[in-house]
């Protein structure tokens, strides 16, 4: 099939950047859209013109690196998908695509459609942890932990910190992301001894990164590509007025 | 040369407890004047940072992602082992140290395996304490499943997701340091040289990927995690980024390379579908716990799979392997695979392909089980190829996976260069000549959290910190060598891409150095790889400039090592005169075609050192000794 596409091209976080018009000819509905991209970046290399830069890496939808919306939709059209597995069959000859970064005003762009997401690390760094010591820790059937628990932490900690949920956010908020670490470590009776504390860390660097706050729209989990749950939303936030009434 | 393990003497069960006593301490008021450069932040590089800066030194840690959680860690599917023993099923230190010896086709150091083995049960302790969300039973217990290689369920999982909730766990203990001040960290930076100063490794080389700039970093040691080079094989179950780089320029400056032929080939991918594959997707080794592998026993059978009847199919493995069947180790399983499609009886448009079938785990324990053990890997395939596999068998082909061989260390994971250590799966140290399923994650963690943490401090107690600084002669020439390159890569200006000539690498090994190779085959490649690279430095094209965030410009230099590095693994393929694990050489084999290994002649690592372009490299040996399993021929039947 042979696409137009239009494809945000900015040469570094201080220029100014612009939809650029480019056609992918030949492209095989078993290819991947990072792959369709491929194509084109050979032949913009072999006529001499620089290549359109994208982040990836495992290109198969576990490291959270790829990162494009699609028509306006993080990720793409198609759910709980990132855009490294979607595939061309799931466009038409003929189409126009719109390729553009994340926006957010907490992701500045580096180049093109890379982003700048190590406001993402600075949350996990305020407090996405469990103060453990290497060693020193009992025999892991030591705590049993109900299975349900375990399922719905793991629920959440399936997030790959790709950042698409602050993208499709009307307000750039981190709160699903946020929510995710929050609610996998409440979960579990490993990650609850610290969980007050957690809690305010990492909801006072979310907001000290510019990330916005939630207003209940939701578009997060709609373009999560592993679907995570904005019930762990409100799990945030009861263990926020839970950690309030503490102090 | 003959090159020394250092293993400890005494009995097997005790030679790590005995080393632990004997080996140097730093006391904590001095911890803080050491410098450690880490590279890498995959399991490996994330836990040894993260225990360092725990203990109280100064951590420099590197990785080319723009997060420490990306590392192709994450992408582990099927598990992670330890010997608890918890199904009460017969399992035992010794009897996972014994499986990964035989796994490895009796190629790897027993005092090492063994400290694995040894050291297993504490990373789960340790994991399970950082919040790892691993699969539990209905009582609230960690459940176990059963996996490659191995008669025993003794392996951890976390859904289709264990490596990315260990390296979750990893980057959380990582994050904590971070915070603490005990560990910075330079995300988006890939190192380009290791600086030697005095013989001893003390520093590196690096670029900021996103503003070009070439850095220096002087520390009182480094730790190279950069994972595995299957991707010299161009098509790999690897991410995008992983490259030989940084342990090829390590190998250049003076550090052995050991068994680089030791490539592992996975027999679960998804099988490629055209010219303008980018990767091939890796479908967990789990499921051929409940998955049966077969092809039609007519060739060439185009029919679709359900209107193959039952007598008509050949399940090969459970033929072959009565008593291993579906769950033969890596090397064989690929093989046959293979074998069968070679023979023409391969399935999907291309006949490169078998099938892997869940209709009778489907009726046996019903679709929602199946689908809690592996949902997302159905979800996975069905994105990839459009086929719904709870409805019809899988489609599957093998590809290039792991690197068994690496940089070459001694017991305390320390390369011949005094200074340099090596983790994960850069090293080559615990599985011979082949992998056994779940035993990367196990072996890279245990390098991190509880091995080169201690073996590091034996090493600094005896050296004084601080001793260089990036003003040296060395860190200087480094920085301009570095320069130098780039300028070279952005000046050429040819006809071909960057991709086009990694493409043609990839097909050379693939075709001849890759499942089963020859004498003819590998002097082939070696014939053909020299012109290719030769080719690229006088044709290969690199838009952009130094200056800026270049991804040409970094596919490049990883390319140009694959160039060179490909012509290592086939040298030393060609060398080994014999078949054993993932290296197989159609020469030496059995008259019913199993791998052949000459104990005589090639009991021994072979650990090759650079000498200089243009310039052969010269092999040294490890011999090795196996004073606790007798060598035997590997039987999976
Ligand atoms: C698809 C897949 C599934 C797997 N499943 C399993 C499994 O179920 N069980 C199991 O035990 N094993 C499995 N493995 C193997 C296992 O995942 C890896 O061997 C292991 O995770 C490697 O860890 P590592 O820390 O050594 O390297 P990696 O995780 O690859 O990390 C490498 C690090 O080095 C950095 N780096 C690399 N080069 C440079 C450079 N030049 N400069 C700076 N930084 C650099 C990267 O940024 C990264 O941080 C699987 C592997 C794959 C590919
Ligand atoms: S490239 Fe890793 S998730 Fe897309």
């Amino acid at each position: 099939m042979d696409l137009t596409l239009y494809v945000w091209r900015q040469k570094g976080p201080d220029s100014r950047g612009r939809l650029e018009e480019y056609r992918a000819k030949n492209i095989s509905p078993d290819m991947s859209f990072l792959e369709m991209l491929d194509v084109v970046n050979e032949g913009l290399i072999k006529s001499g013109d620089e290549p359109i830069a994208f982040d990836n890496d495992c290109r198969e939808g576990i490291c959270g690196m790829c990162s494009q919306a699609v028509n306006g939709v993080p990720h793409g059209p198609q759910k709980k998908t990132t855009i490294c597995q979607l595939h061309m069959r799931h466009f038409r000859d003929g189409d126009t695509i719109y390729i553009e970064p994340w926006r957010a005003k907490a992701f500045p762009v580096i180049k093109d459609l890379i982003v700048d997401r190590s406001a993402l690390d600075r949350i996990m760094q305020s407090g996405g942890y469990v103060s453990v010591h290497t060693g020193g820790v009992p025999d892991a059937n030591t705590v049993a932990v109900p299975k349900s628990d375990a399922d719905a932490a793991m629920d959440a900690a399936e997030c790959i910190g790709c950042g698409a949920c602050v993208a499709a956010c009307p307000n750039g908020s981190a709160m699903l992301f946020t929510a995710a670490k929050v609610a996998h470590l409440a979960k579990l009776p490993q990650g609850q001894v610290e969980s007050s504390v957690r809690v305010c860390m990492m909801t006072d660097a979310m907001l000290n990164e510019g990330f916005g706050s939630c207003g209940n729209h939701y578009e997060c989990q709609a373009v999560c590509p592993k679907g995570i749950n904005v019930q762990f939303i409100a799990k945030l936030n009861r263990e926020f007025i839970k950690a309030q009434i503490k102090k | 040369m003959i090159l020394d393990g250092k293993c400890p003497s005494g009995p097997l069960a005790y030679k790590w407890s005995k080393h632990r006593q004997e080996m140097k301490l730093v006391n904590p008021a001095n911890k803080r004047k050491f410098r450690i450069i880490v590279v890498g932040t995959g399991l490996a590089g994330s836990s040894a940072a993260a225990s360092l800066g725990e203990l109280g030194y100064n951590v420099e840690a590197f990785c080319y992602q723009d997060s420490p959680r990306r590392a192709h860690s994450i992408a582990a599917q099927g598990g992670i082992n330890a010997a608890k023993n918890y199904p009460n099923d017969g399992d035992s230190i010794f009897r996972l140290f014994h499986d990964t010896i035989k796994g490895g086709d009796f190629r790897s150091r027993e005092a090492n395996v063994y400290r694995l083995a040894e050291v297993s049960n504490s990373i789960i302790d340790q994991c399970v304490a950082q919040g790892v969300p691993f699969a539990r039973d209905y009582a609230g217990y960690l459940d176990n499943r059963s996996f490659g290689g191995a008669q025993v369920s003794r392996t951890f999982y976390a859904r289709g997701q264990t490596g990315q909730q260990l390296l979750l766990g990893a980057y959380s203990a990582l994050s904590r340091q971070i915070k603490a001040g005990t560990v910075r960290l330079h995300t988006r930076t890939e190192m380009l040289d290791l600086v030697i100063v005095d013989g001893e490794a003390k520093g590196v080389t690096v670029r900021d990927l996103v503003t070009g700039a070439i850095k220096t970093y002087a520390a009182d040691a480094v730790c190279l995690c950069t994972g595995g080079y299957a991707n010299v094989f161009y098509l790999s179950t690897n991410a995008m980024g992983n490259n030989v780089t940084a342990a090829y320029r390590a190998y250049k400056k003076g550090a052995f390379f050991a068994n680089p032929c030791y490539t592992q080939i996975h027999p679960t991918c998804i099988p490629m579908t055209g010219n303008h594959q980018s990767k091939l997707t890796l479908m967990s080794e789990s499921l051929r716990n409940d998955g049966r592998v077969w092809v039609s026993k007519i060739r060439g059978d185009r029919r679709p799979p359900h209107e193959i009847p039952e007598d008509e199919r050949d399940y090969y493995l459970e033929r072959k392997y009565p008593s291993f069947g579906n769950l033969a180790p890596r090397d064989i399983s690929s093989r046959a695979a293979k074998e069968v499609c070679d023979e023409g009886y391969g399935v999907g448009a291309s006949g490169r392909g078998v099938y892997l079938d869940f209709a009778d785990a489907i009726c046996r324990i019903g679709e929602d089980k199946i689908r809690e053990r592996y949902g997302n890997l159905f979800e996975m395939y069905e994105k990839i190829t459009g086929e719904d596999a709870y409805k019809q068998p899988m489609r599957m082909y093998p590809a290039p996976h792991y690197a068994m061989g690496g940089l070459w260390v001694d017991y305390n994971l320390q390369s011949n260069l005094p200074g340099l250590f090596v983790l994960g799966e850069a090293n080559f140290s615990d599985h011979g000549a082949n992998r056994l399923g779940a035993s990367a994650l196990m072996q890279g963690l245990a390098d991190g959290y509880f091995i080169l943490p201690y073996t590091i401090a034996d090493y600094l107690a005896r050296t004084k910190p601080g001793k260089v600084n990036t003003g040296r002669p060395e860190f200087i020439k480094s920085m301009e060598d570095s320069e130098t390159l780039t300028k070279k890569l952005l000046s050429i200006n040819g006809n071909k891409t960057v991709n086009e000539f990694h493409r043609e690498l990839g097909s050379i090994m693939w075709e001849h150095v890759g499942m089963a190779r020859s004498t003819e085959s590998l002097t082939k490649a070696l014939n053909l790889i020299p012109g290719l690279r030769e080719e690229f430095w006088k044709n290969v094209r690199v838009t952009g400039s130094e200056a800026e965030l270049n991804q040409e410009l970094e596919k490049a230099g990883r390319v140009a090592d694959f160039l060179e590095f490909g012509e290592l693994l086939a040298i030393d393929a060609l060398h080994r005169n014999e078949s054993c694990g993932g290296h197989f050489r159609t020469e030496y084999q059995t008259a019913d075609g199993e791998a052949m290994r000459d104990d005589e002649k090639f009991c021994y690592v072979a650990a090759w050192e650079s000498k200089g372009p243009g310039r052969g490299p010269e092999l040294h040996k490890e011999p090795l000794a196996y004073e606790n399993v007798g060598l035997a021929v590997r039987s999976y039947k």
